[in-house]
């Protein structure tokens, strides 16, 4: 009977805090506490490395008016609301989770501690006040991966490591589809679902399936630099692109370019907002413009031309001249999805699981 | 030669590969459990053989010496987890989990410097002409030396536990160590070698991921490959060959399932990639039901500490 009670009481008093919202949320904080949930090693030099600097940035940028805590390699699913929930107990102003797959482990967590904020990194579920969500338009500079690839390849196969079927991935598959097709009408696309975010073994093995199909540009969508090391291995012949972080260790070959996530500028400004008390609930979406997409330098082993061409097609996407998703475009099936000149609608971006046409293979389900 | 575009010699050259790690630390992990000790702690000791492995080859320039460092930073680990079960009598799985956990957090602290460099390569045995047969060449004569050193290892484990003197004394402490230690066999100090060559495998297998296979030290690198190291021991029924056959069948059709995407077959991979842990489930069921002599092979003293003055 009592814990029904208590229970009723956090319902009413999560209700209070949802009308009573701007109001509560304005008075602002001495000093936030702020938490950061990882999907895998901060020394994967990759996804979780962004991240992390990003946390670190924070710090930075407070001193000593916030406090840092984070959890590395957190399993998606029911493990991670165990580790949410610790946080919360443990005083946490503001938590991040940085995975799609923590998406309903935030929201249920979210539901028991309307007092404490929590921003879902690349989901969409914000099913409580107190969740806001935010995400990169990563498939901006996949658009730019994409040309370079259409380009540069010679056995005009080039390939994608994609880890888990969901629209993100699926996003910045199309979107370097298309830009490599636009360039070079022959090319064909091998994508391989390694069902993973992190193995570096098994991104190799993926690198290597590739490799040995005859395609020579690799794209990765996991998070460690496994498979740039694999196409090192063949002297120049595959390049690769650096995924989340620079990985300018691979410069100038196998890593010819990159797509570096920037979270520092959001989380400073989110943490600042928290802190002066203009907190507000958002579902954030910046891309090359905002500055939290960022084009890592493209080496001297792409020729001059290229260069060129993709540096204007990233100055165009900042400038909001050029969208890489512009009509006319076909799904797969060879269906209409947008008209010429139009362009996609974030709402179709977010929800994406299908392929565009010319892409073979179906989405692993 | 081809299958739905797939090369099968390459995909078998490619499997053998990949199954390295797994078959010796595996082979580590029998011996091991054959002395009657259950160290759960293969993903712990494999990421410190990759990360010293790593390390060495790194300041000595010597990828040879660099496995060496592997399997000396790997055996150094498992003398922990000698001492705390041999010495002390702790529990084995609790220690052996701890030793896990131990060796994931030592292996990234000491990694910490080591992000972002290139060891030196490992190049292939050269066997010149024979590399050239068709077919055949490139299955079985275009390795690194360390995939003839894995499968050499599971010979010389079956021909020393089933042939030798020795192999006999370590069955017998692990099948019953009362009666080995009634027979003036010094119990502990055999378990003690067993679990130091038992780290030693597991180290070369974590050193061949970090210096070949993923030349490079990332955080967590062996991803769980000790944990399949531990169930192809149970699957192969602690017989050295089965641990091969376990280990090309789960690296197999890993390498199948990723190579039949990249040539573009249209195939489930969910149930490709979860198909070796049915297997092992189901061997596990066919083991435990059947009355036959696989029922019989797990070592009967496995997971036991032993104390003298019983």
């Amino acid at each position: 009977m009592q814990r029904r009670t208590i229970l009723k009481g956090t319902a009413a008093l999560g209700f209070a805090s949802m009308v009573g919202g701007k109001a509560a949320f304005a008075q602002g904080l001495e000093k936030a506490k702020v938490g950061f949930v990882y999907v895998g090693p901060i020394g994967d030099g990759g996804w979780t490395f962004q991240h992390h600097e990003g946390a670190l940035a924070v710090q930075q940028e407070f001193g000593d008016k916030v406090e840092i805590v984070w959890q590395e390699n957190v399993p998606e699913g029911a493990d991670a609301e165990r580790v949410l929930t610790q946080m919360a107990l443990s005083g946490c102003n503001i938590i991040f989770t940085t995975s799609f797959g923590f998406m309903d482990p935030t929201n249920a967590v979210a539901a028991k501690f309307p007092d404490i904020k929590f921003e879902h990194a690349t989901g969409y579920k914000r099913d409580h006040a107190n969740v806001s969500t935010y995400n990169a338009r990563f498939y901006e500079g996949r658009a730019i991966q994409g040309h370079i690839a259409g380009k540069m390849t010679k056995s005009n196969k080039i390939g994608y490591i994609a880890s888990f079927p969901i629209p993100e991935v699926i996003m910045g598959i199309n979107s370097y589809y298309l830009h490599a097709k636009k360039v070079n009408p022959d090319v064909e696309l091998s994508i391989v679902w390694a069902f993973t975010w992190f193995d570096p073994a098994k991104e190799a093995d993926s690198a290597k399936a590739l490799i040995d199909q005859g395609v020579d540009v690799i794209a990765s969508h996991t998070d460690s630099t496994a498979p740039l090391a694999e196409a090192a291995k063949t002297n120049g012949a595959v390049i690769g692109f650096g995924q989340a972080s620079d990985m300018a260790d691979y410069k100038p070959s196998p890593r010819v370019s990159s797509i570096i996530d920037n979270w520092a500028p959001y989380y400073i400004k989110r943490v600042g907002a928290l802190l002066d008390g203009t907190y507000a609930q958002a579902d954030a979406w910046e891309g090359i413009s905002g500055g939290e997409v960022e084009i890592g330098e493209i080496t001297d082993a792409v020729p001059a031309d290229v260069k060129a061409e993709a540096e204007a097609m990233r100055d165009a996407i900042a400038a909001g001249t050029y969208h890489p998703f512009t009509g006319p475009i076909n799904k797969q099936d060879g269906t209409a999805w947008l008209a010429e000149g139009a362009t996609a609608p974030d709402g179709d971006l977010l929800g994406m699981m299908f392929y565009v046409e010319g892409i073979t293979g179906d989405i692993p389900s | 030669m081809d299958m739905g575009g797939i090369n099968p010699a390459i995909l078998i050259a490619s499997l053998m590969v990949a199954s390295v790690p797994i078959i010796l630390a595996a082979l580590g992990e029998l011996v091991v459990e054959k002395a009657g000790v259950l160290n759960l702690g293969v993903e712990g000791m494999m990421i410190m053989g990759a990360i010293c492995g790593f390390a060495t080859a790194v300041a000595t320039q010597n990828p040879y010496l660099g496995f060496l460092g592997g399997a000396a930073g790997a055996a150094c680990l498992s003398l922990v987890f000698a001492v705390l079960t041999q010495v002390f009598l702790a529990n084995q799985v609790a220690t052996g989990l701890a030793l896990t956990l131990f060796g994931l957090g030592l292996s990234s602290l000491i990694g910490q410097s080591y992000v972002g460099i290139k060891p030196p390569l490992t190049g292939t045995v050269p066997l010149g002409p024979l590399a050239e047969i068709p077919f055949l060449g490139p299955i079985l004569f275009d390795h690194d030396w360390m995939v003839y050193v894995s499968i050499i290892a599971c010979g010389a484990v079956w021909a020393v536990l089933k042939y030798t003197r020795m192999g006999l004394v370590l069955r017998a402490v692990g099948e019953s160590h009362d009666a080995a230690h009634a027979l003036g066999y010094k119990v502990v100090r055999i378990r003690v070698l067993a679990i130091l060559f038992g780290g030693a495998l597991a180290g070369l297998g974590g050193a061949y991921i970090s210096l070949v296979r993923v030349p490079q030290w990332t955080d967590g690198i062996t991803a769980g490959a000790g944990w399949i190291a531990l169930a192809i021991v149970v699957f192969a029924s602690w017989k050295p060959w089965r641990i091969l056959l376990g280990a090309y069948l789960f690296g197999g059709i890993t390498v199948l399932q990723l190579n039949l995407q990249a040539a573009g077959a249209r195939i489930p991979v969910e149930y490709l990639s979860m198909s070796p842990y049915l297997i092992t489930i189901l061997v596990l069921v066919i083991m435990s039901s059947g009355k036959g002599k696989a029922a019989l092979n797990a070592p009967a003293a496995l997971g036991q500490n032993f104390h003298a003055s019983r």
